[in-house]
């Protein structure tokens, strides 16, 4: 793989900025469903966004990774565009092949799972580093059980997403994306899709990713979750960021009325 | 329930001893009978009928003019199952390519060979060299390079081949996109966050699992194609059709000879039905824990007249 280029210094932007996002805009047709977003998650960090259904904040983690192509706004990973190569003033549009390449240190997790239902979860597991990294299959496969073990999920290697229940699915869905070791990992409302009581298995899995240090992006419904684990929790409403800050902070005094409205119906 | 059972003790009723009195079918066992008689009925008449001249379809059964176009049938069924499969997925990534100027020509394409008798399509092929006396490579400053006649090209097997490679993947086309389209768009997305090129994903993601959508509608068309084939035999390709007509016309046994045919066709058909179920069990390895071979499929279905099925 070519050595990324960051362009952390001619942004002026901090070197251990993971994700830096500033006046994102998305817009369908007429219907501009980002308005100018901005957020920087930190190297190492933490960053839940909340906010009520239709407020863009999926739309918004879908833009990082250039699942959505941004229609305005600056947009970088790591000091790098995923979409684009920059070459002087100009941004070069990358072909997808490319595109797929800086995606690969990118990880996210859906709401809906998205396992690949035709292998097992050992497979799953495998595909990614031995077809994308070319990593040698034995070596994958180690790493893909140590994975598993970290999830909870050892046992469970050789059957078929079917055959698991919706958070053992999730909890695979996230060993996956850990086996081609992202620098950050996005997650879309990860538990939404989930039986009340299979939420706590996925949200443990998460916790401990969050204590080892890996940078995370969650949209989120689970305020909980966002308080106890979140360095920065960001409010979203209407295609803006409303508030954001110390998770704490802000679920306990929040600034906005619009704020404090969402929250007492969520909590 | 009728009012003459003797009456129990109100109130005093055993759960243990409770039993199910299964609903009777009386009418299944009618239709039953109906079929089993004229059953009966046609396979008397066949056996007893002499003008089926039962002697003479087995001695014509190997013989090495039929089995020679059985060959042919054979070898024109699969190439064109080929031709087509590859010509229907081009048509087929085409039809779903965003860019107009792709997925309109892939469409106007089903659309015209789809859209006209294969026969029709057929005698076309045969008869190119009215239209295109010569097939000539001619680049500009060098000259003709190379020139061949039509008449010597496409002679009958190749236009065969040709004409009905080019109407089957009209219908493979349709076959395969809609394949395509039943994998979940979230498949792709899984795909392209994991860092796959959108031809590894289309390979080893969306392919695998498009296949089980695919492959029942092919095995169709497949067992249809062999017996469209037999069509040939009006542009003179020596298939199993062909042959027997060539018999018949000498020795006037018309039927045992269509009979023979028709056997022919029925043990290739049921060989490839064998390899469809062997395909599309392989296809789906994730949806039974425990995989029946065919005889128990078959049976089973076959023994559950009467019975309710019960669902796993």
């Amino acid at each position: 793989m070519t050595a990324p280029h960051t362009h952390h210094d001619r942004f002026g932007i901090a070197s251990t900025t993971m994700v830096h996002a500033k006046g994102i805009r998305k817009s369908y047709g007429h219907l501009e469903v980002l308005k100018g977003v901005d957020l920087t998650v930190p190297s190492g960090s933490v960053a839940c966004i909340i906010g009520p259904s239709g407020s863009g904040k999926s739309t918004f983690l879908r833009c990082i990774n250039h699942l959505e192509e941004i229609n305005g706004g600056l947009m970088l990973v790591d000091g790098d565009f995923v979409g684009y190569r920059l070459d002087g003033n100009k941004l070069y549009e990358l072909s997808p092949n490319a595109i797929c390449q800086r995606r690969a240190d990118i990880g996210m997790v859906f709401q809906q799972f998205n396992l690949f239902p035709h292998m097992t979860v050992l497979e799953n597991l495998v595909e990614a580093p031995v077809r994308v990294k070319r990593e040698p299959v034995a070596q994958a496969t180690a790493k893909a059980i140590e994975l598993l073990q970290r999830v909870g999920l050892a046992e469970k290697r050789d059957a078929y997403p079917r055959q698991l229940s919706g958070g053992q699915q999730q909890r695979v869905a996230i060993a996956r994306a850990l086996a081609m070791n992202p620098k950050v990992l996005l997650f879309d409302e990860p538990t939404s899709a989930l039986d009340p009581e299979l939420v706590g298995e996925v949200l443990e899995v998460m916790k401990s990713l969050a204590r080892e240090g890996i940078t995370m992006v969650v949209v989120t419904h689970e305020i909980g979750f966002a308080r106890e684990v979140a360095d920065q929790l960001v409010f979203m409403d209407g295609g803006v960021v409303v508030e954001s800050g110390n998770p704490r902070e802000m679920i306990a005094n929040p600034k906005s009325p619009r704020t404090r409205e969402f929250l007492a119906r969520v909590l | 329930m009728t009012g003459n059972q003797p009456p129990g003790p109100v109130g005093k009723i055993d759960p243990e001893k409770l039993t199910i009195v299964p609903l009777r079918h009386p009418w299944r066992w009618v239709a039953v009978a109906l079929v089993l008689v004229s059953v009966a009925a046609m396979v008397r008449s066949a056996i007893s009928n002499p003008e089926f001249q039962w002697p003479i379809v087995a001695q014509h059964l190997f013989n090495p003019l039929i089995l020679n176009g059985l060959w042919q049938t054979i070898l024109i069924t699969v190439v064109v199952m080929i031709l087509a499969t590859l010509g229907g997925t081009i048509a087929a990534l085409m039809m779903l390519s965003p860019s107009k100027l792709l997925s309109v020509p892939a469409a106007v394409f089903v659309w015209f060979f789809r859209g006209t008798p294969a026969l029709v399509q057929l005698i076309i092929w045969y008869n190119l060299s009215i239209v295109v006396k010569d097939f000539t490579l001619w680049l500009p400053g060098l000259g003709t390079l190379y020139s061949v006649s039509t008449n010597d090209v496409m002679t009958p097997v190749v236009s065969a081949i040709v004409a009905l490679s080019l109407h089957e993947s009209g219908y493979m086309a349709e076959i395969v996109r809609s394949g395509l389209r039943s994998v979940n768009k979230g498949q792709y997305e899984a795909s392209a966050c994991l860092g796959m090129k959108p031809s590894l994903a289309l390979r080893r993601i969306v392919l695998p699992q498009a296949m089980r959508m695919i492959i029942p509608p092919t095995g169709n068309e497949t067992i249809n194609l062999l017996k469209t084939t037999s069509l040939v035999s009006i542009i003179a390709v020596g298939d199993l059709l062909y042959s027997a007509q060539s018999i018949y016309a000498r020795t006037f046994e018309t039927i045992p000879l269509l009979l023979v045919v028709s056997f022919w066709y029925l043990a290739v058909v049921s060989i490839m039905s064998v390899g469809q179920f062997y395909l599309e069990r392989n296809f789906s390895r994730d949806e039974h824990r425990s995989n029946p071979g065919i005889t128990k499929a078959i049976l089973g279905n076959l023994t559950k007249i009467g019975r309710k099925e019960a669902l796993a």
